[in-house]
């Protein structure tokens, strides 16, 4: 190293400077900081839903063209969602069964607290128990199961049947026979007037 | 590069690391301790800020990357999407684009600091030509990017480029067209073209991020070069790069981001072409295809000759002369500091370069022409005649015995006059 | 070169930079530098839109523009988004519902037509180009929803041609079904100039002039094609005096770590490192 003579040494700071150096250089790490934390966050926030998709987060759905005893599918946020028109032996059959035969004893209905039971009352809304809206994807690997149209075999408790692993529900979509471990769970809706009503 | 390392491991995790693959060990070698010339101005801080806008330009690409769609049909909507829908889309978007013109700006500013003080002398010579490479990929990268919002300039940019090589049928029949439809997939630029671009753009940067990383390791073996092109002669003549020049660095780029930011956000289309809001039409011509201002010199350079092959011969020679520097400048004196006569030539040099630019921009005819071919000759001139014959002539300022006569020669009010003169 | 002379070349940059939305590729040098600038409440740094101006630009584009202008970018839910007309949301479904818009195939395989709701795109004049074009003897009207952007001169631009029209000069030969205007490049177009005083109602009160509907409904253009305008300039004003003190620390903090090496030994400064 060069002598100590060389006046191009680095001399040594005294306290005044350091401590002046120090509170410039906090300031200067915890901009950095904000800055870095600043720039991150529009690079996380891109990945959620952006607008168009948010836009498509609720459907309304006009339900008076459904007639008794007939069902409709329609898309919501990607999903199909079940509309049954049930028929006044449906809905008996649902009441009837009582709880404990139930594999699955909650309601799975996200527009009632989570411990609800599954009461034929809560799978539907009060006043308009022969509509049941369910999201029709089967609680035990994800497949649709069929029983929305005429015709299609419904399962031994006349809901729906799953065809790829054997799932059967009944008329308040609940599971009967399994490997399907919970309730077709019901999403969140309200009735906008009579003849409409507001998915999501 | 031959200093021994001073790394100490912190810890016992540290050191078990560094047994095995000693990442902190380099890291302190190469950007904490690594002593660095103290005389350096700020034309040196452009690297720094370079690297931060590959980082940059990476980053806001693989994001953008997540929402465009590269088919003919849906790109500009895709565009579109992400300017209007995706949270934060319209940042990112004018991030990138703004920031592609932001990386030519700075590696510009680079490359003319680097032919300034002869950086490009031995022993930097490898270093020199790994910049130019560089600067190679960028142009590809930014050209096939221009391409994905599929705008008319877009699409007929792409166009032109890619005709050019069918001017390789005038030395082998059949060879240029057979390239160009190579390149397109089909008998047109189109969907396939648009696919194979985005493929490409996507992987490119991180080939440039393989060659800055051979680039920054070329520097590192002989040390940086100075303001005054003399060679470090004592460690006396360093200081470390942490903090010294981490902190100016750091400086230099928050100026550099007020430039960048000011343009994203209160003029983000001012660098842009207005024909590129409209969807890409093969039916219709724009009534004058332009390139981004930072192809305009070249673009002037490819018009001023009136013979396509000839032309674009002359656009890669442009570029490929870049490559010769090292050994068309003869000087034995590197830093322009110390050479009055060339200085001047550099300078033209630089006006040259910017001329250019705006010639790049008007139509090629009447005295738009005529200046695109005496600022085209004057580009060739300047490395292939002025640097090999001005270095055998010129008589150069005394340079000083070393950066720290250098750096000292500027307080020395009662010096002799000739001393001060040396420091110029 | 100091960093001194650098903010100096930086400060004339930021004032060049008050015009709004100019193109340095406008090398029809002519047309853009004739173009008269108006003044609009949108230009930066701190410009916004305004939001009753930009209401009656959507009526003028609806009751006129839209007869022959797709705008398929655009949703009924943007009328009612922040930095944009602000429509509430009950204006906005009621302005959706208003159009008829084409959806399907049903089960059946047929399209049919059903109201619009916000979530669906502008509803287009045409299905498609060629059917735009056999309406309007040939030429195609541009869809307008990025038209201020893509077009030198944007809004100012957008302002003079509706503006414009005039009777042709004696000595220039009108080509069969155009239309002479003096802001559109080569001065003949086929677009009618259809707006004419009195024929968009405005409920707020301004007048019903052919100057305002060209104004306002340039204005709505500028939103329809820079909808983050607004919420740009705003993260810009945080951003840019973020980095203004940011600057002023880095500078300072440079300083402070250069300390050891520009105070010598003796107590003089040495020459400060450009």
């Amino acid at each position: 190293m060069a002598s100590h003579e060389n006046s191009l040494d680095p001399i040594v700071l005294d306290d005044e400077d350091l401590s002046r150096r120090d509170v410039i250089l906090i300031a200067a790490g915890g901009f950095t900081a904000i800055g870095t934390a600043a720039a991150l966050w529009p690079l996380l926030d891109q990945m959620n839903p952006d607008a168009s998709t948010l836009s498509l987060a609720t459907t309304e759905v006009d339900i008076s063209p459904i007639e008794v005893g007939q069902a409709i599918t329609v898309m919501w946020r990607g999903k199909p969602i079940f509309i049954r028109h049930r028929t006044a032996q449906e809905i008996e059959q649902a009441k009837a069964t009582p709880l404990d035969d139930l594999i699955d004893p909650l309601a799975r209905n996200v527009n009632l607290p989570d411990d609800a039971p599954a009461t034929d009352e809560n799978r539907a809304v009060p006043e308009r128990e022969p509509l049941l809206v369910m999201i029709g994807i089967c609680t035990h690997l994800g497949c649709i199961p069929i029983g929305q149209a005429p015709g299609q075999y419904k399962g031994e408790y006349g809901g729906w049947f799953c065809p790829c692993h054997g799932s059967q529900y009944d008329t308040a979509g609940r599971v009967r026979i399994g490997p399907a471990p919970q309730n077709m769970y019901i999403p969140p809706y309200s009735f906008t007037s009579d003849t409409k009503i507001k998915i999501g | 590069m031959a200093h021994p390392s001073t790394y100490r491991p912190a810890s016992g995790v540290a050191k078990w690391l560094d047994e095995r693959l000693p990442v902190a060990r380099v890291m302190h070698d190469q950007f904490m301790v690594y002593p660095t010339p103290r005389n350096l101005n700020y034309w040196w801080t452009f690297g720094g800020i370079l690297t931060f806008m590959l980082v940059a330009q990476i980053v806001t690409g693989v994001v953008l990357a997540m929402h465009y769609i590269p088919a003919e049909d849906r790109a500009f909507d895709s565009v579109e999407r992400i300017m209007r829908d995706v949270n934060w889309g319209w940042l990112l978007r004018y991030a990138h684009a703004v920031g592609a013109s932001m990386f030519f700006l700075a590696v510009y500013v680079h490359t003319f600091r680097g032919l300034y003080y002869g950086s490009y002398k031995a022993p930097r010579e490898v270093l020199w030509i790994l910049g130019v490479l560089i600067l190679l990929l960028m142009i590809a990268t930014a050209f096939m990017g221009y391409s994905l919002p599929w705008g008319q300039m877009s699409f007929w940019a792409v166009t032109v480029i890619t005709n050019l090589f069918s001017s390789l049928d005038a030395v082998i029949p059949g060879l240029g067209t057979t390239l160009v439809q190579w390149i397109w997939g089909g008998f047109s630029v189109g969907g396939p073209t648009l696919n194979r671009l985005y493929s490409l753009h996507y992987l490119f940067p991180f080939i440039i991020a393989g060659v800055v990383g051979l680039h920054i390791w070329a520097l590192h073996v002989p040390g940086n070069n100075n303001p005054t092109g003399i060679n470090v002669k004592s460690p006396a003549e360093t200081v470390p790069f942490h903090p010294y020049y981490s902190i100016k660095d750091g400086f230099a780029l928050v100026m550099f981001l007020l430039l960048f930011g000011a343009l994203l956000f209160y003029a983000p289309n001012l660098l842009g072409h207005a024909d590129n809001y409209i969807p890409a039409n093969p039916l219709q011509t724009p009534p004058h295809i332009v390139p981004e201002w930072y192809f305009l010199p070249f673009y002037a350079i490819l018009r001023a000759v009136p013979d396509k092959l000839l032309g674009v011969v002359t656009l890669l020679a442009s570029i490929g002369v870049l490559f010769f520097v090292p050994w068309l400048d003869t000087s034995k004196v590197r830093s322009t500091s110390y050479r009055p006569i060339y200085k001047w030539f550099f300078w033209a040099f630089v006006v040259t370069c910017i001329a250019l630019g705006y010639l790049g921009s008007q139509a090629p005819d009447g005295w738009y022409l005529f200046f695109g071919r005496v600022f085209t000759i004057y580009y060739f001139a300047f490395f292939l005649v002025v640097m090999p014959v001005l270095g055998k002539f010129e008589r150069p300022r005394r340079l000083p015995g070393s950066i720290t006569e250098a750096v000292l020669g500027h307080e020395a009010s009662a010096a002799k006059p000739r001393e001060r003169e040396a420091v110029a | 070169m100091t960093s001194h002379s650098c903010l100096k070349l930086f400060g004339v940059f930021l004032l060049a930079l008050a015009l709004p939305d100019r193109g340095i590729g406008d090398e029809e040098h002519s047309h853009a530098s004739e173009l008269q600038r108006q003044s609009w409440t949108f230009t930066p740094p701190f410009g916004t839109f305004d939001n009753a101006q930009l209401q009656r630009g959507y009526h003028v584009y609806r009751d006129v523009c839209a007869q022959c202008h797709s705008m398929r970018l655009l949703s009924y839910r943007n009328l009612g988004e922040p930095g944009g007309p602000e429509f509430s949301a009950k204006v906005v479904e009621t302005l959706a519902a208003q159009a008829q818009i084409t959806d399907g195939p049903d089960d059946k395989g047929q399209m049919f037509q059903r109201p619009g709701r916000p979530s669906d795109r502008f509803r287009s004049p045409f299905p498609n180009d060629q059917a735009a074009r056999a309406a309007n003897n040939g030429a195609l009207p541009p869809d307008l929803s990025v038209l201020a952007k893509a077009r030198s001169g944007g809004p100012d631009y957008i302002y003079a041609l509706l503006m414009g029209y005039r009777d042709p000069p004696p000595d220039f030969t009108l080509a069969p079904g155009m239309h002479y205007n003096e802001a559109f490049p080569g001065h003949q177009t086929a677009m009618p100039g259809l707006l004419r005083d009195g024929m968009v109602g405005y409920t707020d009160g301004t007048e019903k002039t052919l100057d305002n509907y060209a104004k306002d409904v340039s204005a709505f253009l500028m939103w329809t094609a820079e909808p983050k305008l607004e919420e740009r300039h705003k993260v810009g004003t945080r951003v840019m005096v973020f980095l203004l003190v940011f600057a002023v620390i880095m500078y300072l903090a440079k300083r402070a770590v250069w300390v050891p090496l520009h105070r010598r030994r003796d107590g003089a400064k040495q020459s400060s490192s450009s």
